[in-house]
């Protein structure tokens, strides 16, 4: 992408965001459902089959695949730390990555989780939040899947900020390594069928119970960033006078 | 006197029918009870899968404010609904409730479950933490039971927190979309529990 289309796409995204839109505001509901619709053919027909797959491997094998690629997202949550101010998450993360790349084989084992080094993922949509930067409108992106344009905005700005991203997409070179673009597709899409494999029971089991799949999807996306941007699993429901 | 034993009898079966679905009022003990009594039958392979389904309907219409939570997921909606369709809408959601929660658990397998904390947040409210132990098939998993305490005496489970998040959130999110957009229309989303249930 030329740097004048990308401006323009985060000038138009950072419009969404500045206006007053809450995350449950929709930018635009109608199309959000239709790629919704459209994800949920994907899955079904190229992602679901091969999370059946993946989920039937030895156990040491899933768990070697789902180490990998958290030590390398692992790389994404430094820098974020470190714009967030925590310091001592950033030394974690680098800990984490550090002992798992080599005593951990590449990041297939995760000695580090055993000494206590419990590497907390954050990225730029989550640092933006933090900063206070609003969600603002919901919607669904082909294939990705749910985002807000703040999220959307964090999603580009990773792939800057990422020394992983900056290796593989980029082609860059960093301390006499480089990939190339399809390493990057490759861990982002075995990290797609390793969360699809782990939470296959509770997609069947939302897919068979909702009434509304599109909402409540939504809903779970935004749940689980506003818990992401808090650090903290804490829910104040207002019950409000329903408990008089 | 067959008559007096026929009365024994009968009185003896309610009571303990009673008594299996009486928990503590200690939220804390209350949900380890709870939760214990629902492993042991959910993964009883004598109990046939009908038996279970009763059970959980059961001790969810004894032991979840399911009316309550109607009401919550209705959200603003319901200040303005008139009482006749309120108790439409309630009756609706507690049948879409109980097969919903019975879709859900009665393939469950024999998972260890632990009760680690419970932090009383208000007079109406003790958040009961606990989690599901990591298995060959899952991670571990946190849950968080929101009990409503205003009873002393009975507790009621009114949410439940899955890794942060809240299940009567998204189920009122997911009522709130169908509501905006069919005008607010609270017959529709009564049609739509129907449809779900008889299905």
């Amino acid at each position: 992408m030329n740097s004048k289309k990308f401006i323009t796409l985060l000038f138009s995204i950072s419009l969404l965001i500045s206006s007053e839109l809450k995350a449950s505001d929709e930018c635009f509901e109608g199309a959000s459902r239709a790629v919704f619709k459209f994800n949920m053919g994907f899955d079904k027909a190229i992602i679901k089959p091969i999370a059946n797959g993946y989920n039937k491997l030895p156990e040491p094998v899933k768990n070697g695949t789902s180490n990998f690629t958290s030590n390398i997202a692992t790389l994404l949550s430094i820098p974020n730390h470190v714009l967030q101010g925590n310091l001592k998450g950033a030394g974690d993360a680098t800990a984490s990555f550090l002992i798992n790349s080599t005593f951990g084989i590449i990041g297939l084992a995760n000695p580090a989780e055993k000494l206590g080094l419990k590497a907390q993922k954050e990225d730029v949509g989550q640092t933006l939040g933090a900063y206070g930067v609003g969600a603002g409108c919901y919607f669904v992106l082909p294939i990705l899947g749910p985002t807000t344009a703040r999220d959307t905005i964090g999603m580009l700005a990773d792939s800057f900020i990422d020394p992983f991203a900056h290796v593989t997409l980029r082609e860059k070179e960093l301390f006499g390594s480089s990939g190339n673009q399809f390493d990057y597709l490759a861990v982002k899409g075995t990290t797609a069928v390793d969360f699809r494999a782990d939470n296959a029971t509770n997609f069947d089991s939302l897919e068979k119970n909702s009434i509304d799949l599109y909402a409540s999807f939504k809903s779970l996306y935004l749940q689980n960033r506003e818990n992401k941007i808090k650090n903290s699993n804490e829910v104040e429901a207002e019950w409000g006078n329903l408990d008089n | 006197m067959k008559k007096l034993s026929l009365i024994v009898i009968c009185s003896l079966f309610i009571f303990n029918q009673v008594l299996a679905f009486t928990y503590s009022s200690d939220p804390k003990i209350f949900v380890t009870e709870l939760v214990n009594d629902a492993i042991s039958k959910l993964s009883d392979k004598n109990i046939s899968k009908e038996e279970k389904k009763e059970f959980i309907e059961k001790i969810a219409l004894e032991n979840v404010d399911i009316n309550a939570l109607g009401l919550y997921t209705l959200g603003e909606v319901r200040k303005s609904t008139d009482k006749d369709l309120l108790l439409k809408f309630q009756n609706s959601f507690t049948k879409y409730f109980l097969k919903s929660l019975t879709s859900r658990l009665t393939d469950y397998s024999n998972n260890k479950f632990e009760v680690i904390s419970a932090d009383k947040k208000s007079v109406n409210y003790t958040i009961v933490k606990s989690k599901i132990l990591e298995s060959e098939n899952q991670p571990e998993i946190k849950i968080d039971w929101r009990i409503y305490t205003k009873n002393p005496d009975k507790p009621l489970i009114r949410d439940l927190i899955v890794e942060g998040l809240s299940l009567a959130r998204t189920q009122k999110e997911e009522f709130s979309s169908i509501l905006s957009s069919n005008n607010n229309d609270i017959n529709i989303l009564i049609s739509k529990l129907n449809d779900f249930v008889n299905n």
